[in-house]
């Protein structure tokens, strides 16, 4: 269904690898094919026009038509800039030398203020900050209760400001209060506001005067589209704000706002919001983020998570069964349990390199309905049957499609992906085999 | 927070006027009263559609079948026709049969769409209408969005029915519906929590409710209506189809429409997927949720400003 910017740009560029050469033409072919993909991708049309006239300059000249692979130095070029558009380095936050730091959270509705307060004030927490969060949102019913019941939760104080319905005066109280109790950052978030409702910007301009925040952050939605630029430009004009925290980039969205606006209103984006608990809050990576668009894989973010996720001493156990070939299928069981806790099939494989390439070979399904079937297959198995699938005979196949609610030819294919996997392992505990594992090549 | 201020139709119009100005600026020069179609104004269209989030290659796939057909005629005719062909099917305002008691609404989409809003907005016009509305608070997940929805509740003077936050939110359907069926309420509305299309297990989850929903009341839920937001750009077909996919969509509400973001995406989806397009959502206030109307959706986008 939805072809992703990674898998078009691989598309375009294992046409280009193809050909040896490039003459202007094919490279115009090439752009117009990333410029459909980045406009797909939500990229603002300006910075897209802008980014693909950039890249042209730089692929039709001499320097790219003498080159031995042209079509991996056009990935290159287009790499570089976007991680160039995107900050070049990792942001932090400026507390400045106030008691409190002050800081702002700032956008329109929804785009998830309120719990990205919690998460950033968790996330200072654990540099030794003594962080306190308030909520000046009068508006929205239950905000200000969506906040103290997120900070008794989490563990994060919240200065509650009594009586009054003006935000401007409870900033005040709450900066003074945050202050009486000892705590060197307060987190306002404010209630979400469309950019054109002026006097709801000008509330939030009369907040700024009144607190002189150390930081304002603009809270951007990352499924936002073409008028991601306009929302954050016109919030940056009457506030100028310091950065940016792009949320919900769990999803499938590819983010092409958070492009756009670090190009337009050049503010960094600082932190990125990566789930709906109160720990997914990441820095910002830009080389990453470039990475995972154009994919070339998201590695080390793959490896982080498997890293959370993967119990260290079951890993070992398994590599010693790998070795002396005792895998079974409890252990094969066991695998896939550990995949399902690290996230979805799509998100993971789309943080391997290449992956849009495997996908199109079609041997590999991606459906996670195909994962959860097969756990059930081998569930209805006996523990038995699970260690020596030898014994697994066809009145034995039989009982267990009955028994898991699928189908003899669904069993069939699981025991034949757990042969394949067997016979894998085994290459790879021979000598020829730990020896590519030196060199990383996979013998599969 | 004051409420029932009036003159929706113009705050509706306001909205949609941010709409037509950013599409003519680019566009109205170029193209209103040109005899012929030639590549320039297909490059200006291009880019107005584009920035109007309909989208690159489906623009790119209108564009090719009004070339194709070498009408001649102002662009923006042609485009608009092509465009209410498009929209019109689609639009559907989602009427409750006198023979269907309770009357069944889930209410679903990603996070932060304005789910909770539109139910108070949908509970305060089903009373207007004279209807019984009763609320169910299974978003038991995000924090005090119980509260929320009683305020709300309050507001449009319906009863909710809740449990605990993270209760399961099966269980309050289950609750929420029987409470329906004994008082004989004629329309329940429930709001879930927002989830990310691509969250399998939260998915998952959705299902379930939905299950215990046509358990409990046979038929039902006779609409699952997905709120979209409308600043949201390519990403809310894979939204769209996905939820569809996962529990059956039978209608969609556009909200946020007061802004500047022109909603786009929702004329792919309507080409797409044939799903009906019930409400816009136009401001804050209780009473700012329209019935969508295509011709009042591509007239108000392509209007010149200052007409309407």
């Amino acid at each position: 269904m939805f072809e992703t910017l990674t898998e078009k740009l691989d598309n375009i560029f294992k046409k280009l690898r193809g050909r040896g050469r490039l003459d202007e033409e094919q490279v115009n072919e090439a752009l117009r094919e990333i410029r459909m993909a980045l406009l797909e991708a939500d990229v603002n049309f300006k910075v897209v026009k802008d980014f693909i006239e950039d890249v042209r300059k730089k692929a039709v000249g001499q320097e790219i038509l003498d080159s031995i692979a042209p079509g991996q130095q056009v990935v290159k070029i287009v790499y570089d800039r976007l991680v160039e558009l995107m900050g070049g380095t990792t942001s932090f936050i400026r507390f400045g030398n106030r008691i409190p730091a002050p800081i702002m959270l700032v956008g329109l509705q929804g785009s998830g203020k309120t719990t990205t307060a919690i998460k950033l004030a968790l996330h200072l927490a654990k540099q030794q900050k003594r962080v306190a969060v308030t909520s000046v949102d009068v508006y929205r019913p239950a905000a200000r209760e969506q906040l103290i019941q997120l900070g008794r939760s989490s563990g994060v104080y919240v200065v509650e400001v009594e009586g009054g319905q003006d935000p401007v005066g409870m900033s005040e109280r709450a900066v003074f209060e945050a202050r009486r109790r000892g705590y060197e950052v307060l987190i306002l978030d404010t209630a979400g506001r469309l950019h054109i409702d002026n006097d709801m910007m000008e509330e939030l301009k009369r907040i700024k005067d009144a607190i002189h925040p150390a930081e304002i952050l603009f809270v951007a939605d990352a499924m936002t589209g073409q008028e991601a630029v306009n929302v954050a430009a016109r919030f940056d004009e009457l506030l100028a704000i310091d950065g940016v925290i792009m949320t919900k980039l769990d999803g499938d969205a590819r983010g092409g706002a958070a492009l756009s606006l670090r190009a337009v209103i050049d503010k960094p984006i600082k932190f990125v919001g990566v789930g709906e608990k109160t720990d997914a809050l990441e820095v910002f990576h830009p080389e990453r983020m470039a990475s995972r668009i154009l994919g070339m894989g998201d590695i080390v973010s793959l490896v982080e998570k498997a890293q959370a996720h993967v119990d260290e001493k079951k890993a070992r156990e398994l590599e010693q069964k790998i070795r002396k070939q005792e895998f079974t299928l409890e252990d094969y069981r066991e695998q896939l349990l550990q995949i399902r806790k690290m996230g979805s099939l799509r998100e993971l494989l789309g943080m391997i390199p290449g992956f849009g390439r495997i996908k199109a070979m079609g041997n590999l399904d991606l459906d996670e309905r195909e994962l959860v079937k097969i756990t059930a297959i081998i569930d209805s198995m006996t523990r038995k049957e699970r260690l020596n699938y030898h014994i697994i005979d066809g009145e034995r196949r039989r009982r267990i499609a009955k028994g898991s609610g699928t189908t003899v030819q669904d069993v069939n294919r699981v025991l034949r992906s757990y042969e394949e996997l067997r016979k894998m392992m085994k290459k790879l505990s021979t000598k020829e085999g730990k020896k590519a594992l030196k060199r990383h090549k996979f013998p599969f | 927070m004051n409420f029932l201020k009036g003159d929706l139709i113009g705050k509706f119009k306001k909205g949609l006027a941010k709409t037509r100005e950013i599409l003519f600026t680019d566009l109205d020069e170029l193209i209103f009263g040109q005899k012929e179609i030639d590549e320039k104004s297909f490059e200006e269209l291009e880019e107005a559609l584009i920035r109007a989030d309909i989208g690159p290659s489906f623009t790119e796939g209108i564009l090719k079948q009004l070339k194709d057909k070498k009408q001649t005629g102002p662009l923006s005719e042609l485009i608009k026709i092509r465009m209410k062909e498009i929209l019109s099917p689609r639009e559907c305002p989602l009427i409750i049969p006198d023979h269907i008691v309770p009357f069944v609404v889930m209410v679903v989409g990603v996070n932060g769409t304005g789910k909770t809003t539109t139910i108070g907005k949908l509970a305060y016009g089903f009373k207007e209408q004279g209807l019984s509305v009763l609320l169910v608070a299974a978003d038991t997940f995000r924090a005090a969005a119980i509260e929320q929805l009683i305020e709300w509740g309050n507001r449009a003077k319906a009863p909710v029915i809740r449990q605990k936050a993270n209760a399961d939110p099966a269980a309050v359907v289950f609750d929420g519906l029987n409470s329906a069926l004994a008082s004989h309420t004629r329309v329940v509305l429930i709001d879930t929590a927002g989830r990310l299309h691509t969250k399998v297990n939260l998915m998952e989850e959705l299902k379930k409710i939905k299950r215990v929903i046509s358990k409990v009341v046979p038929g039902a839920p006779h609409e699952v209506l997905l709120v979209m937001d409308a600043t949201t750009g390519q990403n809310g077909l894979a939204q769209a189809k996905m939820f569809h996919e996962a529990i059956g969509v039978t209608g969609i509400a556009l909200t946020k429409l007061d802004g500047t973001a022109k909603g786009g995406i929702l004329v792919r989806i309507a080409y797409e997927l044939s799903i009906p397009i019930r409400f816009i959502g136009v401001g804050e206030d209780i009473d700012d949720l329209k019935p969508f109307s295509a011709e009042d959706f591509v007239e108000a986008l392509f209007t010149k400003p200052g007409e309407s």
